[in-house]
């Protein structure tokens, strides 16, 4: 009996390990050829996205995102983390069993929905208060700021919980205040969880479509200021994937690959922060 | 000469429970003090009064009046108290921060950030506790890749740092080894020259070994306070011979 069990299972682990293997594959033959096609370089950082004319360059859409995701952590992380040392630290219990959960609810909600906000009242609010269309990389990255709060927050309070109690006492016995405790001793020995928190919500924010394509305005150019409607790579497959053909669907996967390597890239260095012991 | 620390009247509850009765003592200053008895009798609930460390639990009510060189603790500002009242753990605990930053981290939160008085401290606090010759040329490793005899001493070294009057000791060698234990205690005896010392332990021949004074304590009551070879020979309480003898704990 256990030994059927172990086969059952073994074949389970096997057959989900061999459909994301080959799903990867897959991406990699449709997209491959295209890069070696176009020329890697040109491919990465050509400026011209004419998929018709034949010209596959994405650069303005690897700067998008990362434009979107920058803003989105230089909003999101601040905020985020200080809520956690707030909820974690500071706060009556009563206020942080109440509002953890409230932000993990917020995990809940669907893209579309913040999309939608974004386009119906952050958008304008942009628009007529400083300029520029409105959808843009300011409303993308404010919108993805608040959709990576629940990752960065629970991660960092998991972080800040796991900081032995014995820091926190003897850093107050030296007569430290509690703010200074925080500051100089649980926080820098919760960084590699926090790290590793905010680094999952960034692989968030770069890998976030629904939302981005209904805020970011998704014009195919390099943007000059946070005010510049841009596209970024999600965007750019979801978009054009209904009508590309030939090389043109390629290079779409091809697009995907590089997103691939992106979202693959953070999971490691999350992963590696997150293992490392203080 | 006033005594480093007096408690008069002195009753603490944990919500209902009565941790220490009635507790009055005087410690002399410059001496080690040691303060024994069984788990859980209250020694070092008791020492953590003379920080406050206490209070940081959630429904503790203090009762009684405490003194520190004369002046009635809970006048003195909370930060200066415990910059005076220097506490060292049953576990070491140093910070997961360089060796140098560990040890000027009394400094650095009381406003000090010239870089000759941190650098000549740490050599100065180091040196006291017989750290500098083994880690001088180590100074920005982790602290947590220290023995734990010299995180043990580390430890020591950042209330040297700090000038306190009086170092707490909670158990300080319990997590130690016999030959950490015992140059620990060596270490105590070169700093009684300058610093009031009040050690908690259950171990009753390192109180005997290292300490002048001694109180039993029970139960959270104060059972007996004195001279330490006087209470290991000819103690005055029935129960204090009871313990000493090894008929309980």
């Amino acid at each position: 009996m256990d030994k059927i069990i172990s086969k059952l299972l073994f074949l389970a682990a096997t057959s989900s390990t061999a459909i994301l293997a080959l799903i990867a594959l897959f991406i990699f033959k449709e997209g491959v050829p295209i890069m070696a096609k176009s020329g890697l370089a040109h491919f990465l950082f050509g400026n011209e996205w004419r998929p018709l004319q034949g010209m596959f360059g994405i650069f303005p859409f690897i700067v998008g995102s990362l434009w979107i995701t920058a803003g989105a952590l230089i909003l999101g992380v601040p905020l985020g983390v200080c809520c956690a040392v707030y909820l974690a630290e500071f706060s009556p219990k009563k206020w942080a069993n109440i509002l953890k959960p409230a932000i993990e609810l917020l995990a809940g909600i669907p893209s579309v929905v913040y999309g939608f906000m974004g386009v119906m009242w952050l958008a304008p609010i942009i628009r007529t208060h400083l300029g520029g269309p409105g959808l843009s990389i300011l409303a993308a990255s404010c919108v993805l700021a608040i959709m990576i709060l629940p990752t960065i927050v629970g991660v960092s309070i998991d972080a800040i919980n796991a900081v032995p109690k014995s820091y926190k006492e003897g850093s107050l016995a030296l007569g430290a205040t509690e703010w200074q405790t925080v500051w100089r001793v649980i926080l820098p020995a919760a960084r590699s969880g926090i790290l590793a928190g905010v680094i999952l919500g960034m692989g968030r924010a770069v890998g976030e479509t629904m939302a981005v394509i209904m805020i970011s305005g998704n014009a195919t150019i390099i943007p000059n200021n946070m005010l510049d409607s841009v596209r970024t790579l999600t965007a750019n497959i979801a978009i054009e994937m209904g009508y590309a053909i030939g090389d043109h669907r390629q290079a779409l996967f091809a697009t995907g690959v590089v997103l691939f390597f992106f979202i693959m890239g953070l999971n490691m260095i999350a992963l590696k922060f997150s293992r490392r012991k203080f | 000469m006033t005594n480093a620390l007096t408690a008069k009247k002195l009753d603490l509850y944990y919500g209902d429970f009565h941790a220490l009765k009635n507790v009055n003592l005087a410690i002399a200053p410059k001496k080690i003090t040691a303060l024994i008895g069984p788990s859980g009798c209250g020694k070092s609930t008791l020492l953590r009064v003379f920080n406050r460390m206490n209070e940081l639990i959630a429904g503790v009510k203090i009762t009684g009046e405490v003194k520190i060189f004369g002046r009635t603790m809970n006048k003195i500002n909370l930060l200066e108290l415990r910059k005076s009242v220097g506490m060292v753990f049953q576990r070491p605990n140093p910070f997961p921060l360089t060796i140098y930053d560990n040890v000027i981290y009394g400094l650095r939160i009381h406003g000090i950030s010239k870089k000759d008085i941190l650098d000549e401290t740490a050599f100065t606090s180091l040196t006291s506790v017989g750290l500098w010759n083994d880690l001088k040329d180590r100074l920005k490793e982790n602290a947590l890749k220290l023995s734990g005899e010299q995180q043990q001493r580390l430890c020591i070294a950042r209330l040297i740092a700090l000038k306190s009057d009086i170092l707490l000791m909670d158990e300080p060698c319990s997590a130690l080894d016999p030959i950490a234990t015992a140059r620990i205690e060596e270490l105590m005896q070169d700093l009684k020259e300058n610093y009031t010392i009040v050690i908690v332990t259950h171990n009753m021949q390192q109180a005997a070994r290292v300490s002048e004074e001694c109180g039993f304590m029970l139960l959270g009551e104060l059972v007996e306070f004195g001279n330490t070879d006087r209470i290991f020979t000819a103690p005055s309480d029935k129960r204090t011979e009871d313990y000493i003898t090894g008929r309980y704990g």
